[in-house]
């Protein structure tokens, strides 16, 4: 599939109003104040809404758990939704069918990751093959320790473009700093940033979310701090020029320059502990964060000798070599810790080759993997990635002759195949 | 019974173990709270293993955590919602000081029959609730019907809390009365007048959560404002079990409604006789139910004028329903409110003062979220076809507390003769013949996944369980 023109996809969190008794359980609940009312119903702001699900339990009706895939142009504005008696039906096939749009990577960084789209039986729904409960021998994550009211202080300590200088789309690798303030997060895990100043509206800008690219025990160990990959939004979905807020902000913080920090958010997409697991990682541009959270961890447990040969398996797809974030250091990582396999879809005078590409040709190997109960996969980056590369996976497993369905809901029920696609 | 490690066996996120004083007051309270509920909890419950909702902690993972439970054994746990330490009074008299971790002196005597008021409606109504489980329509509705009364056991303990922790002697004695007390009782009933009515069947249990768990909604919303700290977050945590009790009311009148108009599209006809001879409940006798519990319920906000509301709310005890979302001055003096009076045998309306007219406030607020529902059951009955609509009665309608205590008042609001009255109320208020009719109707259902022939199944169940899940294990 053709990444550059495929629509962008959400999963929309919406609230069922013939169920929903309107109890406010789920407003007071948000952390990120995505869900709002008035007189006629409870509704979700779809691009405020990060898929956390912390308010799904405390629905007492059951009414907060319906989602559509959508495209994000045609997502429902909460205006559309405060004037529905009923949920509106999945839209068809040619519905989903919308301009070719583009989307901002950073803005939307995190969106929604477990529920389930009731797509038609006869559609291949990828994103129903993603767990929602992290391997067994995940650590345990902290979530929601700090929210929009009792946001946290952090302090820039670096800021550098980690792709080749030049691009107007350049990507940032920030690093920020906590103090003495508790901020435990596990690579795979998220934090928001809240952009100072209002919006058109005058209201407080909403948090942006970023994937985690430090692993756990700081990006300088031993360190509170954290590393951010942010790409800078220079083009709206329709390929206007425009200039995102929150990535601007971010990609623009001097060393010193303090930022209010919420979250941290994510439970299920976290990596196994076990030294023996092997883990598969598959992503596009900033999509790599969690994926260099996930190595560097392995590479300090590797070097104080905890590790015992746990596979690293790596597919990551850029624009060009020159898009792609952390590059030069990804080449410096020993060939027999880490199997890196990129693809680039715009590299000059060679023809596209896209993450799946390169899956097919290593399909052997992933064959042997997908068989092996010890290994995790994570799926990382546009989601219009994500259905390509499950497909890749249906294909790789059914042709070593086993049985996709079998080997899939293993691989949900065990938590070892996690898709965070934005 | 001292045994027991009661920083274990009640979850909670008050430090109890580091409180001596406070574990060994509960020590001592417990086994006549486990007392209590043997006597007059759910009756024949005690071997059941229930799909329970346990709060461990306040934060939104362990809020919610379901599991097959025996109810004596159900972890009633003690939570207050987070802390602001820079939580300031936002209403009243003390407004911008901060908040209040003690009780102050002059406040005493105050805040404590607050407290116990609210906690002494949580045991009444498990004790009102106690047989409907041996006629519960669906294993699914028994479930609902064990959550709710092991939360409102949950939401005493919330209140005996309070009592132990900040009002000595005075407030173990309270905590001990409110075990003494029973709904009904003659001698020794319940403070409020609604909670020692009967819930003698499921259209008045759910009729009852919907609107009286309402009350304790707005109650609770009030009380969520408090300058008293510990009150405040207690309440505001109360909150979000209430939720599930609406949920039950709400959706079993639609799932009612929606059986009976079912069955009225089925046969063709809107006669009560062949509505009821074909086993349903008729639209007419549950707007009768309506009337009465609507009735009943808005008298819990208590007299429409009242020099005790203006003192709470002036003192920074009880705030408004969404204080804080309120753009006025937080203070209300010289502001006035309209109430509703008889002259001349006509209902006229007056301006009384706001802080003292502040029940009169609760009680509006509470009516505009009542009617939103109501509406909701009306669509019910307008997607079958069917052209009746339920409405509220008129909120003087029935009155018993208030300046328009004892009027005789139709529904729509007319001022009627006592004859008149006599003569139209069986039109008005459910008859001995409706309640025994409905009573005939409440048979038993265990079967996992099948309903009494008067209520439709739910649309989904309980944590995204299927509807046919084993909800109740009968030991």
């Amino acid at each position: 599939m053709d990444m550059a023109t495929d629509v962008t996809i959400i999963k929309q969190h919406l609230i069922d109003p013939e169920i929903c008794i309107r109890c406010n359980t789920c407003e007071a609940t948000c952390p990120v104040n995505a869900i709002t009312h008035d007189d006629n119903n409870y509704v979700v702001r779809a691009d405020i809404c990060n898929g956390c699900m912390a308010c799904i339990s405390p629905c007492p009706t059951g009414s907060i758990d319906n989602w559509r895939t959508m495209p994000v142009a045609k997502a429902y504005s909460i205006e559309e939704q405060l004037t529905w008696e009923v949920l509106p039906a999945e839209l068809t096939p040619e519905q989903m069918e919308v301009d070719a749009a583009d989307i901002d990577v950073a803005a939307s960084f995190g969106a929604a990751t477990a529920p389930v789209a009731p797509a038609g039986e006869d559609v291949f729904n990828s994103a129903s093959f993603g767990a929602t409960t992290p391997p067994w021998s995940a650590a345990k994550a902290f979530t929601n320790l700090y929210g929009p009211k009792n946001a946290t202080t952090a302090t820039v300590v670096g800021n550098y473009n980690c792709t080749d200088a030049g691009f107007d789309s350049e990507t940032h690798h920030v690093v920020l700093d906590f103090g003495s303030m508790p901020f435990p997060v596990l690579e795979g895990q998220s934090i928001g940033i809240i952009p100072p100043g209002t919006d058109a509206n005058g209201k407080a800008h909403m948090p942006r979310q970023y994937s985690v690219a430090s692993p756990r025990n700081g990006e300088r160990p031993n360190y509170n701090n954290v590393a951010l990959t942010v790409k800078r939004v220079t083009v709206d979905h329709t390929g206007n020029p425009v200039r995102g807020v929150a990535s601007n902000y971010v990609c623009d913080l001097k060393v010193g320059d303090k930022v209010q920090v919420v979250g941290p958010f994510g439970h299920s997409f976290l990596m196994p502990n076990h030294p023996k697991s092997h883990i598969v990682m598959i992503c596009t541009g900033t999509g790599s964060a969690p994926m260099r959270a996930m190595t560097e961890w392995r590479r300090r447990l590797r070097a104080s000798g905890k590790f015992e040969g746990g596979k690293l398996m790596l597919f990551f797809g850029a624009r060009t070599q020159q898009e792609l974030p952390y590059f030069g250091p990804l080449q410096n990582l020993p060939k027999d810790f880490i199997d890196v396999n990129l693809a680039f879809s715009r590299a000059p005078n060679q023809p596209k080759r896209y993450v799946q590409d390169v899956m097919r040709e290593r399909a052997a190997d992933l064959a042997q993997l997908l068989q092996d109960g010890a290994t995790h996969i994570y799926v990382c980056g546009l989601k219009s990635m994500e259905e390509g590369v499950v497909l890749t996976l249906r294909d790789i497993v059914r042709d070593a002759g086993l049985d996709w369905d079998s080997v899939a809901g293993s691989l949900k029920k065990e938590g070892r195949l996690h898709l965070e696609t934005y | 019974m001292s045994s027991i490690n009661y920083s274990e066996r009640i979850p909670n996120n008050v430090n109890l173990a580091e409180d001596r004083t406070l574990q060994r007051a509960l020590e001592q309270w417990q086994p006549n709270f486990i007392n209590w509920w043997d006597d007059v909890g759910p009756e024949g419950s005690t071997n059941h293993d229930v799909y329970l909702r346990t709060a461990v902690s306040v934060d939104p993972q362990g809020w919610a955590q379901f599991g097959h439970v025996k109810m004596r054994d159900y972890r009633w746990g003690i939570f207050l919602n987070p802390g602001d330490a820079s939580r300031e009074v936002h209403f009243g008299d003390h407004k911008g000081q901060k908040v209040w971790q003690d009780v102050p002196g002059e406040h005493r005597a105050n805040l404590r029959r607050i407290i116990v008021t609210q906690g002494d409606t949580e045991p009444a109504s498990v004790e009102q609730q106690r047989h409907l489980g041996l006629t519960a329509p669906s294993m699914y509705d028994l479930r609902n019907l064990f959550q709710i009364n092991v939360e409102e056991g949950r939401h005493l303990w919330a209140m005996v809390y309070l009592l132990h922790k900040h009002f000595g002697r005075d407030g173990r004695e309270e905590a001990d009365a409110l075990l003494q007390r029973t709904s009904g009782d003659v001698d020794n009933p319940r403070i409020l007048g609604a909670f020692n009515e009967k819930t003698p069947d499921w259209l008045a249990f759910f009729m009852f959560t919907y609107f009286t768990d309402r009350d304790g909604k707005f109650q609770l919303s009030a009380l969520a404002e408090s300058a008293f700290d510990p009150l405040a977050r207690t309440t505001k945590f109360m909150l979000t079990e209430e939720a599930h009790h609406m949920f039950v009311g709400e959706s079993g009148i639609s799932r009612t409604i929606s059986r009976t108009c079912q069955v009225m599209n089925e046969l063709k006809t809107d006669d009560v006789e062949k509505i009821r001879a074909a086993g349903v409940i008729d639209l007419p006798t549950i707007q009768r139910y309506l009337n009465f519990h609507y009735s009943v319920t808005i008298d819990l906000f208590g007299a429409d004028q009242s020099s005790n509301a203006a003192s709470f709310y002036s003192s920074g005890l009880k705030g408004r329903y969404e204080e804080g979302k309120r753009t006025d001055d937080h203070v209300l003096k010289g502001q006035t409110y309209k109430v509703l009076e008889v002259q001349n045998g006509q209902l006229v309306e007056k301006e009384a003062p706001m802080l003292n007219a502040l029940n009169e406030v609760l009680r509006d607020d509470f009516i505009k979220d009542s009617i939103a529902g109501v509406n909701r059951w009306n669509k019910v009955i307008e997607k079958a076809g069917l052209p009746m609509r339920l409405t509220v009665p008129h909120k003087a309608f029935n009155r018993q507390i208030g300046a328009l205590a004892g009027i005789r008042m139709s529904p729509e609001g007319k001022v009627i003769s006592a004859a008149e009255w006599e003569g139209r109320k069986d039109e008005w208020l459910p008859t001995p013949d409706d309640r025994a009719f409905v009573a005939s109707l409440m048979g038993r259902v265990t079967e996992a996944g099948k309903f009494a022939n008067w209520i439709a199944p739910p649309v989904m169940g309980i944590n995204r369980q299927p509807v046919d899940f084993e909800y109740v294990r009968f030991g």
